[in-house]
């Protein structure tokens, strides 16, 4: 019964691959985005929650 | 350069703390209310604003909603000034959002209880308060991308991320499903059916567990954590991976919801297969997360905070693996409708929702109030209360999911059904309930406890309604450095490109499942025996959808040879093509209804609504005495079959106005039959269409076998 219905529906075969290419590309892009990432600009943003410019508080801010 | 100095918003964040704390103690107690509801139907206090059908959605809204999304707020209103090292953009916008969210839980507490209902899971509230939701989400977004925009932290730590694309995709999610026609200012329809309704319902549901549940969470985790345990997050880079991954896989696993219901063979596959993949980056996040403790699990020992946090992580590891078993289509065949499913959403609720709130709370309550935990003994044993009353609500559900299936699947040796009654299983399973219920009352409990602490804590210290800091504000022109990693200094500094590929990302997913099953919409294989519901069927299904039937029968019908003996034939995408909303129900607490037509008399029906225990002994459906004594409004036939024929039912042009006729006479038809059994009933009384809706349930599909044949037998 699907078949059919999914015959029926002009060029179909293209929503498999399309959905395909799109997650492959966006999954290299996302690698290539990553591993080329700054090591110094890395270190920065992790320390970012420990490091939130308070004054007063009795929150210890630590740096490594 | 100069520093600025300035001031974090405290108050704000004490109100959504406040709020967080009464919601969680009230969805919990309601939660616990409707699990007794299960073994002990009296539980319901005899009304009709308490039965089980009406308060399961106030329990499911009041802790995602309230519980969950006050705590929500009240950590990213916390993180995010301190993350971008900037006051929130506007006191005034906090207010607004603080206020209008609890007048739309208000609403919600009360809408819900009195039956006003959509019926769509996690989607119930209807259309005025959809509304109220949209124009606070938007408040809520304007704030927060007004204070990335007045930031003095040039990039956005990942937190702010899944924030943002929290922002967003509630937004798109909550603005396609709510599509639906008022039928007046209280009830409205679907302006989707059947099989579309349902995917789009599912599509929102999954999403919904994704971006409410599970996104917002995992910024918490990245804020929080490392606040605790007093380290940076493990690994950087695996949280970017993490992030990309999770909102772009996440969006297209709504179909596992559909595995072997009416939805296209290829939507429910596709579904399948992210869901799988979804394992790796969730796993990525939690390993990121229980990494962040390498060289302090010291630490773990002596301090509650990273206790709850630790057990929240390791739950979150535990449902998102077992999300992607549960949608192969081999475990979903014994899992679904049983309370396997319960139990797995409540590992996630009450230990990766729940315990992550629960450390947040005892890390910003003393920090705020500039003081020491009040009671570190008490935290202890209500994590150990928690920790107990998640086990004692699991695994008995587990059990009891696995013995649900198996009763409804076992065949004698002749080839029939062992357990041919419903019945059956039901009362075998309720030791497990009682036993859950006590799992429930444990981590309710430690939430009192908890509670307890928390205002001792307040009392002991001073409030800092505004906690100041200083920061070098961002210059006019940035120079990125020289590096390699340009592309990143680029992205992440540039919130409005940002949004805009987090929105690409998930609408991808959704543009891709949800198009072929529009275009195929005329398409579904036209049934030409089902017709539209006659006015009286049709005020009966309001009934139903008011009373939240749907919270225990189903209407979906699989095609496995266990069900289709039981109930009879198994269910076709064309049965549905005029249902507004889509009723196929996830929980099969009592049996489907779906092929209910001529299987009992209309005086069977009568009777068992009325008081169910004395018809089917052992049944634990609560009577509903009020169906007898209340009338139809007929006043709203016109009106409600003017908005079906809007979202396309095909009501002859004018029918409305004679519409009541025929519901007169199918009442009269109905009770005429019931007075030859010796039953005297008003013809508008509410049973009277509710015996007419379930009198309709499948006969569309009995028609069409009779006329197919007669037409063999012509031949």
């Amino acid at each position: 019964m699907y078949n059919n219905i999914l015959q029926s529906i002009d060029n179909i075969a293209i929503w498999p691959v399309i959905s395909f290419v799109i997650f492959f590309l966006f999954f290299l892009c996302l690698l290539w985005y990553v591993f080329t990432a700054d090591k110094e600009f890395i270190n920065e943003m992790k320390q970012m929650p420990l490091n939130d410019g308070v004054t007063n508080s009795n929150t210890p801010i630590n740096l490594p | 350069m100069e520093l600025e100095r300035f001031s974090y918003d405290n108050k704000v964040v004490k109100a959504f703390i406040i709020a967080t704390v009464v919601f969680g103690l009230v969805g919990m107690l309601v939660g616990l209310t409707a699990a007794i509801q299960l073994f002990y139907p009296i539980f319901n206090f005899d009304t009709q604003y308490t039965t089980f059908g009406r308060i399961r959605p106030l329990h499911t809204n009041a802790v995602i909603f309230a519980f969950v999304g006050n705590a929500m707020f009240a950590s990213i209103y916390y993180s995010m000034q301190r993350l971008l090292k900037a006051r929130m953009f506007s006191d005034t916008l906090s207010w607004i959002h603080f206020w209008g969210w609890q007048l739309i839980i208000l609403a919600a507490a009360i809408s819900l209880p009195l039956g006003m209902t959509t019926s769509k899971e996690y989607a119930e509230l209807e259309w005025p308060i959809d509304i109220a939701i949209t124009i606070i989400w938007v408040v809520f977004g304007w704030n927060m991308i007004g204070t990335i925009i007045k930031r003095r932290e040039r990039h956005m730590y990942v937190a702010i991320w899944f924030y943002l694309a929290t922002f967003i995709t509630v937004a798109v999610l909550h603005l396609v499903n709510s599509y639906e026609i008022p039928v007046n200012f209280f009830k409205s329809y679907s302006g989707y059916a059947g099989v579309q309704d349902a995917l789009v319902q599912w599509w929102y549901g999954h999403n919904a567990v994704a971006f409410f549940l599970t996104t917002p969470y995992l910024g918490m985790m990245y804020y929080f954590l490392p606040k605790a345990a007093n380290r940076p997050v493990y690994s950087y880079k695996l949280s970017i991976i993490h992030f990309w991954s999770l909102i772009f896989i996440y969006i297209w696993a709504g179909p596992h919801h559909l595995l072997y219901t009416s939805l296209p063979d290829w939507a429910q596959s596709l579904g399948v297969v992210f869901s799988i993949m979804l394992i790796a980056p969730s796993w990525g996040g939690m390993l990121n997360g229980l990494m962040t403790l390498r060289g302090a699990w010291d630490r773990v020992r002596e301090e509650p905070v990273l206790k709850f946090m630790v057990v929240a992580v390791t739950a979150y590891g535990m449902v998102t693996l077992e999300g992607p078993l549960l949608s192969l289509k081999n475990v979903n065949a014994i899992a679904h409708f049983t309370d396997w499913i319960v139990a797995h959403v409540h590992v996630g609720g009450l230990g990766w929702n729940g315990f992550l709130i629960f450390g947040i709370l005892y890390w910003m309550v003393p920090r705020m109030w500039d003081t020491k935990l009040y009671s570190t003994k008490l935290a202890n044993l209500h994590f150990w209360l928690g920790t107990l009353g998640i086990i004692f609500y699991a695994l008995p559900m587990y059990v009891s999911g696995v013995v649900q299936s198996l009763m409804w699947k076992e065949f004698n040796p002749e080839g029939f059904l062992v357990y041919k009654n419903f019945l059956e299983t039901t009362v075998q399973i309720l030791p497990l309930h009682m036993l859950r219920a006590f799992g429930g009352a444990l981590y309710l409990t430690g939430a009192i406890i908890m509670t307890y602490n928390l205002i001792k804590t307040a009392y002991a210290g001073k409030f800092i309604p505004n906690e100041a800091a200083e920061a070098a504000p961002l210059t006019k022109i940035y120079h990125a450095p020289n590096s390699g990693g340009w592309h990143h200094r680029v992205l992440e500094h540039k919130p409005i490109l940002f949004t805009v590929l987090s929105l690409v990302a998930i609408l991808i997913g959704g543009v891709i499942e949800m198009v072929p099953t529009f275009l195929i919409k005329s398409n579904v294989p036209t049934i030409a025996s089902v017709k539209p519901y006659s006015p009286l069927e049709l005020h009966g299904r309001d009934i139903y959808i008011r009373e939240g039937c749907v919270n225990c029968h189903t209407q979906m019908v699989r095609p496995f040879r266990s069900e289709t003996e039981r109930y009879g034939e198994y269910s076709k995408a064309g049965e549905y093509v005029y249902d507004h909303p889509f009723l196929w129900g996830s929980k099969r607490t009592g049996p489907d209804l779906q092929r209910t037509s001529g299987k009992y008399s209309n005086a069977w029906h009568y009777n068992h609504l009325l008081a169910p225990d004395a018809v089917s002994t052992g049944s634990i459906m609560p009577p509903y005495p009020w169906l007898f004594e209340q009338v139809i409004d007929k006043e709203q036939t016109a009106k409600k079959i003017t908005a079906l024929r809007r979202v396309g039912v095909p009501y002859a042009e004018g029918y409305e106005a004679t519409a009541n006729d025929d519901l007169d006479a199918q009442a009269k038809g109905i009770t005429d039959n019931l007075k030859a059994d010796g039953i005297d009933v008003m013809p508008d009384a509410e049973i009277v269409a509710v015996i007419a809706y379930l009198q309709r349930l499948g006969r569309d599909i009995k028609a069409e076998k009779t006329a197919d044949s007669n037409t063999t037998n012509k031949n």
